[in-house]
């Protein structure tokens, strides 16, 4: 596992730090500088809520060597209420059936370990439920 | 650019090919094509690979191959596209002959997959994905087609068992297939009762791993002929990109880079989707075969699992598919895909194809998906 690699995305894992286009106002995530919409150039900070619903799901039995102590778990593509679409793991989920349109937050957690050398835990960004009556 | 034609093929079985190497593979492959093509060699190789780099600690494989098969002074490269790398590899030498600059080029598709442990060789398989927004997150491959399957039966209201014909129909063919991996066909219910992957994504819908290696020469049409056999023309060539990964796009269940590459390859050849015979397509996953159909013109949006329940993918149907077993049971050798479909795609234009055979097929296109859509390759052949 590469250090640097997993350091320089900490804004991005820890606190979804994407960017907003100064041109045509869309938000973009993660980062990539150039707008996706209208091409402009587009640099400025933008912290996203968090808050989003599941566009997609589903729960993985076959895993990548990294995650084989973890299956079976659920992972989805969450609309994010500011308009992209992120690829992350659910968790919390309990005995509620996941489904399409279903409201979720960020929760940040450990996303994996490195088995191999150095003890590294790499943190980053989950979505959990969002409890009815909560919010 | 000039007219060319293939002029010879090769392919080794498909399987867990222990005892070969992997330039054991894609030399026998390369030098099938050579003996069908009647020729010593080539002037150019391209070799298609996704990831002998980690699997087989060798990469550089365009002077290794070419050093094997007795081509050294050759030029020889290795092409890279994720699951596209095959199809990549033959369109790189369709070019170099088209464009005039070489003469005879030879295009390799090879992977060898079993020398790695299961879980390793799902990590390699997961670099086709965005690393850092999808593969670090605990995504396989398999995991993002799930995503795609699982939205796509929620917005047009399929069931899982409405996939079943994509899977059924690859078995049948591949059983007259002696080069492929799986030679039995299947049941609906054995469809139905085998172990998830990732939901609704089961093994029967997906296609499996091998070792496996195919390969196709290039020509002028103009200055080589095949006595005895028909002339199997390149007529159209298109490659077209969309995001890399599958969350940026707006529409997941719409493959942008194969409706593009399709158009293209249409508009080259001069033909439209009625007037093609069979389609080798990419049924990496039932879900991509029905994406696949929808985004080349063959039905409606949404209404793919409906051609295939209606037997229309069948080869006695409007549009075979998978007609030597496809993906699913030849087995997808990730690199070496994209030149299977070839091979097979011309074994039906040559009226070799067996059992399996489209009646009158003159007209054939193949398309190979590198990632979850990300590049998409279209080919379009036809014979005189
Ligand atoms: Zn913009």
């Amino acid at each position: 596992m590469e250090v640097p690699r997993y350091w320089r995305l900490q804004k991005q894992r820890y606190a979804l730090v994407g960017e907003i286009c100064p041109h045509c106002q869309v938000k973009i995530f993660p980062p990539r500088d150039v707008c996706p919409e209208c091409g402009g150039e587009a640099k400025q900070p933008f912290s996203f809520s968090g808050k989003g619903t599941v566009f997609s799901f589903t729960t993985m039995y076959d895993a990548p060597k990294g995650f084989e102590m973890n299956t079976p778990y659920t992972v989805a593509l969450v609309k994010l209420e500011e308009g992209p679409v992120v690829t992350a793991q659910l968790t919390d989920l309990g005995e509620q059936p996941v489904e399409i349109g279903m409201p979720v937050e960020m929760v940040t957690r450990r996303i994996r370990e490195d088995e191999e050398d150095k003890g590294i835990i790499v943190y980053g960004y989950k979505f959990r439920p969002v409890m009815a009556g909560t919010h | 650019m000039r007219e060319v034609i293939v002029l010879g093929i090769g392919q080794v079985k498909v399987d867990e090919n222990w005892d070969k190497s992997l330039r054991v593979l894609a030399g026998e492959a390369a030098l099938e094509a050579l003996r069908d093509a009647n020729i010593e060699q080539t002037q150019s190789l391209f070799v298609g690979n996704m990831m002998s780099g980690a699997a087989n600690h060798q990469q550089h494989l365009g002077a290794y191959l070419a050093d094997w098969i007795g081509m050294r002074y050759s030029e020889a490269f290795k092409v890279e596209a994720a699951c596209s790398s095959g199809a990549a590899a033959f369109r790189m030498a369709v070019m170099a002959v088209a464009s005039g600059d070489t003469d005879l080029a030879l295009a390799v598709g090879v992977e060898k997959m079993s020398d790695s442990p299961t879980a390793e060789i799902t990590a390699e398989l997961a670099t086709a994905a965005d690393a850092d927004w999808e593969a670090d997150h605990g995504l396989s491959f398999v995991a993002l087609n799930a995503l795609i399957m699982r939205r796509y039966m929620h917005q047009y209201q399929w069931e899982k068992e409405h996939f079943a014909p994509f899977s059924l129909n690859a078995h049948a063919n591949g059983a007259h297939n002696p080069y492929a991996r799986f030679q039995k066909p299947i049941s609906e219910s054995s469809y139905i009762n085998a172990p998830m992957i990732a939901d609704p994504i089961n093994v029967m819908d997906a296609s499996p791993m091998g070792d496996g290696a195919a390969a196709a020469i290039i020509a002028p049409a103009s200055m080589f002929k095949r006595s005895g056999k028909p002339t199997v023309k390149v007529a159209a060539s298109a490659a077209a990109t969309d995001t890399m990964a599958t969350h940026h796009r707006s529409e997941p269940t719409w493959l942008r880079a194969a409706e593009r590459s399709a158009k293209q390859a249409y508009q080259q050849a001069s033909v439209s989707p009625a007037d093609i015979n069979l389609f080798e397509l990419h049924d990496a996953f039932t879900i991509m075969a029905a994406l696949s159909l929808e985004a080349a013109g063959f039905c409606e949006k949404g209404q793919a699992p409906r051609l295939a329940q209606e037997g229309q993918i069948r080869p006695e149907g409007r549009i075979p598919i998978a007609t030597r077993g496809g993906l699913k049971a030849r087995g997808h050798p990730v690199g070496a895909t994209g030149l299977y479909q070839i091979v097979e795609a011309v074994q039906q234009l040559r009226n070799e194809a067996g059992a399996t055979q489209v009646n009158n097929a003159r007209i054939a296109m193949t398309q190979n998906i590198g990632g979850s859509g990300s590049n998409i390759i279209t080919h379009i052949l036809k014979s005189e």
